[in-house]
């Protein structure tokens, strides 16, 4: 790994042999800047930030490999419609305001965005850079730019223009990233914006399951800072549904919409026997604790999180890597990842796995656990693993995993963490029967609009799209919040 | 904000609160339960079942008793003091049905969220009888709310310094023995409810329990509240927290309670949070 002072002495050199104009050729001849980071032997007995972010040197070099292709492919390939080439070229010009302008036309969070959107499979996956040079590794780094200019103009305070007061109501259940980009986009047209949490912190999944050391939660609390200068009343301590209805939210209180970001918050488990035992979580609970509680901070917190010395880790997404990292970070000695695929299905981001692997994680694949095993007080002793081999493609398009029979063996750990995804929380559905889910219990809605079968109520994010990703729930929360503005001023019509 | 406008002392480490929280006191039902994060990051968040309401004062009773560190400092807030996060109402409101005759057994803490319950089985028309028990008289609670209910309320304690001598399955087989009862609620700690169930069992009487296990958020999301129901997975938090004592897998829950017990009394001796609670000094 290349130290950051290595980064960006070859970002300045870089820098000082470009010619005055470049040629395509010339722009596709730069090297791909890599992304500075902390060493992973010293970012494992810390909670900061593992990416560091580009310098303005990195950013200038990486910016200038940017062909601006008049097609804009990557544009495409964005779930908000950034405006990329635009927003780089701004970039190239050391016009940082700029350059945030045009990410603002389309994104609210680009701080996070650029931290957590999978780019890969996105924006970057469509990267004429990339494709010349077959390999999608040396496609144009957007989403490391995009934190770039985030980062850069951090205290420049930009408030969206908001339109006269409508007198219209309108709240916003949840605050995770789909609420959030709901809420904004609401209140710039003047409505007015309640947002109703059910913890005492906002933020979603952004607050409570995203690790520090990936998404450092000040920058969560600037953005939900800049949402409150703009009028948006966030109530804490409301979960919808048993403190109120949304029926009565809508009879009673008087909102003329409701937008519905609940999320997906009901871990998923194996059902395989021992995962009762004391020392098995899932690993809501276990980021819960950590993030949401704060308790990495042994000392300060009141909150107890489990000493782990062997973990196992059940699952190959994000959540599963940050869920691994973070029992390193908290003294684990051992951390093994089980995945019953091969590396190449791992659903994680490929920068996650590669991260999880740095620090020390390791990758038991293909490998199924079929049991876990508990001493007398109950915590675990180890886990029975079923090896497996890859079959033929299954509805994923990802071959399957086939176990194989007689391959059965014992491996030692004293916590297990399961992050095998969720399932949507039944609460909403359960005390609000006109809104239609499907059998997993998401919400069924028009896709044009985001419009469930409620009249008035809008759903977005992982309530709808089961598990998905933070800019995917803010694409729904602006599509949702354009129809609901569009209903509202039908309405008074 | 919680206001907190009244804060008895019930026994030496058991407190009321009353708390100002209008939605919760008019939403709330029989058996269920809030959240409470005394403020700040670093606080744990603390389930406590609903012990009153006040619809016109706007407000709900909760009865804590310190154990903790959390606990502890959640005891130290006087009246006037706000508690800065309640979440609730939550839980599965109590199924409640006129039953005919309905024993209702509390054991130390668990006499507080036995009261609605035994309140609104006899506004239902049930012929409530009452057992409440503790170690020793000192941590009776709630003996006149519940005798209010029920004139011939049975008061039992370990040590025999008040009332029966003895165990809450004593009066309450005695109860069953007599004939007619028809549903039985045994809130208190994890063993006392335990054995109400076997007692119930034999008796062939249905008994309804309210479990506490550990638990983070309260709406589903974190799965540590995770019990075994009649070999099936379910949630206190939002399938409970009342369940068929006789479906409850009991050794499983207490061996889950104990999850971190090293770790709180490693707290509670290290004063964290400035609360020095087996010293007395803050």
């Amino acid at each position: 790994m290349k130290t950051p002072e290595i980064i960006e002495n070859e970002a300045k050199e870089v820098l000082a042999a470009l010619p005055e104009t470049l040629t395509p050729k010339d722009r596709a001849a730069i090297p791909h800047m890599d992304m500075p980071q902390q060493d992973p032997n010293v970012r494992i007995h810390n909670m900061s930030e593992v990416a560091l972010g580009y310098t303005e040197d990195e950013a200038l070099v990486e910016a200038s490999r940017c062909l601006q292709c008049k097609n804009k492919p990557c544009v495409a390939g964005c779930p908000v419609g950034i405006d990329i080439p635009g927003f780089i070229k701004k970039i190239t010009e050391k016009d940082y305001k700029g350059a945030l302008s045009v990410i603002q036309e389309s994104s609210l969070l680009p701080s996070i965005c650029g931290r957590v959107c999978p780019q890969e499979s996105q924006c970057q996956m469509h990267c004429t850079v990339g494709k010349m040079k077959k390999n999608i590794d040396e496609a144009v780094g957007i989403g490391r730019l995009e934190r770039f200019v985030a980062d850069k103009e951090a205290g420049e305070e930009m408030l969206p223009e908001i339109a006269p007061e409508t007198g219209k109501k309108v709240a916003v259940v949840g605050s995770g990233p789909a609420s959030i980009a709901c809420a904004a986009d609401v209140r710039r047209h003047g409505h007015s914006v309640t947002v109703f949490e059910a913890l005492h912190k906002m933020g979603g999944v952004l607050s409570y399951g995203i690790p520090e050391f990936r998404l450092p939660k000040r920058l969560v609390d600037t953005e939900l800072e800049k949402l409150e200068k703009m009028g948006i009343k966030f109530e804490r301590n409301v979960l919808v549904g048993r403190t109120r209805t949304i029926k009565e939210l809508m009879e009673e209180d008087g909102y003329d919409a409701v937008f519905v970001g609940t999320g997906a918050g009901l871990p998923k488990f194996m059902h395989i026997p021992g995962e009762d035992l004391v020392s098995v979580f899932s690993a809501n609970e276990y980021l819960t604790r950590s993030n949401l509680m704060k308790a990495y901070d042994r000392k300060e917190s009141m909150t107890p999180v489990f000493k782990s010395t062997k973990v196992a880790v059940f699952g190959g997404g994000n959540v599963a890597m940050d869920a691994a990292r973070t029992a390193l970070r908290l003294g684990a000695e051992k951390v093994d990842i089980i995945y019953r695929r091969s590396r190449s299905e791992m659903p994680a981001r490929k920068e996650e796995i590669e991260h999880a692997v740095e620090e020390g994680c390791n990758l038991r694949l293909l490998s199924q656990p079929v049991e876990i095993l508990g001493d007398e007080n109950g915590i675990v002793k180890g886990v029975v693993i079923r090896k497996c081999e890859l079959g033929e493609p299954d509805a994923s398009g990802r071959r399957s995993p086939v176990e194989i029979p007689g391959s059965d063996y014992t491996e030692e750990y004293d916590t297990v963490i399961v992050a095998i995804g969720n399932a949507s929380n039944p609460l909403i559905k359960k005390t609000t029967p006109e809104i239609e889910t499907n059998k997993r219990g998401n919400f069924i809605v028009n896709p044009d609009t985001c419009e469930t079968s409620m009249k008035g109520v809008y759903a977005g994010g992982d309530i709808v799209l089961g598990a998905a990703t933070v800019i995917l729930a803010m694409g729904q929360g602006r599509k949702a919040a354009a129809a609901i503005s569009r209903y509202l001023e039908g309405e008074s019509d | 904000m919680y206001r907190i406008v009244q804060k008895e002392t019930l026994s030496k480490d058991v407190f009321l609160m009353e708390l100002e929280a209008p939605l919760i006191a008019r939403e709330r039902k029989a058996g269920q339960f809030v959240i409470v994060q005394k403020g700040g990051d670093y606080n744990e968040r603390i389930p406590l079942t609903i012990a009153d309401a006040d619809t016109e004062r706007g407000t709900i009773t909760i009865v804590f008793q310190r154990v903790g560190a959390s606990t502890y400092a959640l005891a130290e807030l006087e009246e006037g003091d706000a508690i800065e996060n309640v979440l609730g109402p939550l839980g599965t409101p109590t199924h409640i049905e006129k039953y005919g005759k309905v024993v209702c057994v509390g054991g130390g803490i668990g006499v507080a969220p036995l009261y609605p319950i035994a309140e609104a089985m006899k506004k239902a028309g049930n012929d409530v009888r009452i057992i409440i028990g503790a170690r020793t008289k000192d941590l009776i609670i709630e003996e006149d709310k519940m005798r209010a209910l029920d004139p011939d309320l049975i008061i039992v304690t370990d040590d025999g310094s008040y009332g029966e001598k003895g165990v809450v399955t004593a009066p309450l087989k005695r109860l069953i023995d007599e004939g007619d009862v028809k549903h039985a609620v045994a809130i208190g700690p994890a063993i006392m409810m335990k054995f109400c169930t076997k007692t119930a069992e034999e008796g062939g009487v249905p008994i309804t329990v309210s479990l506490n296990s550990i638990m983070i958020d309260g709406t589903g999301m974190c799965g540590g509240c995770r019990v075994d129901i009649g070999g099936e997975m379910k949630f206190v938090c939002v399938d409970g927290p009342e369940f068929d004592g006789s479906l409850v897998n009991w050794d499983n829950l207490m061996m889950r309670q104990r999850t971190y017990k090293a770790q709180e009394k490693e707290d509670l001796d290290s004063c964290k949070g400035g609360i020095c609670g087996r010293l007395g000094l803050k």
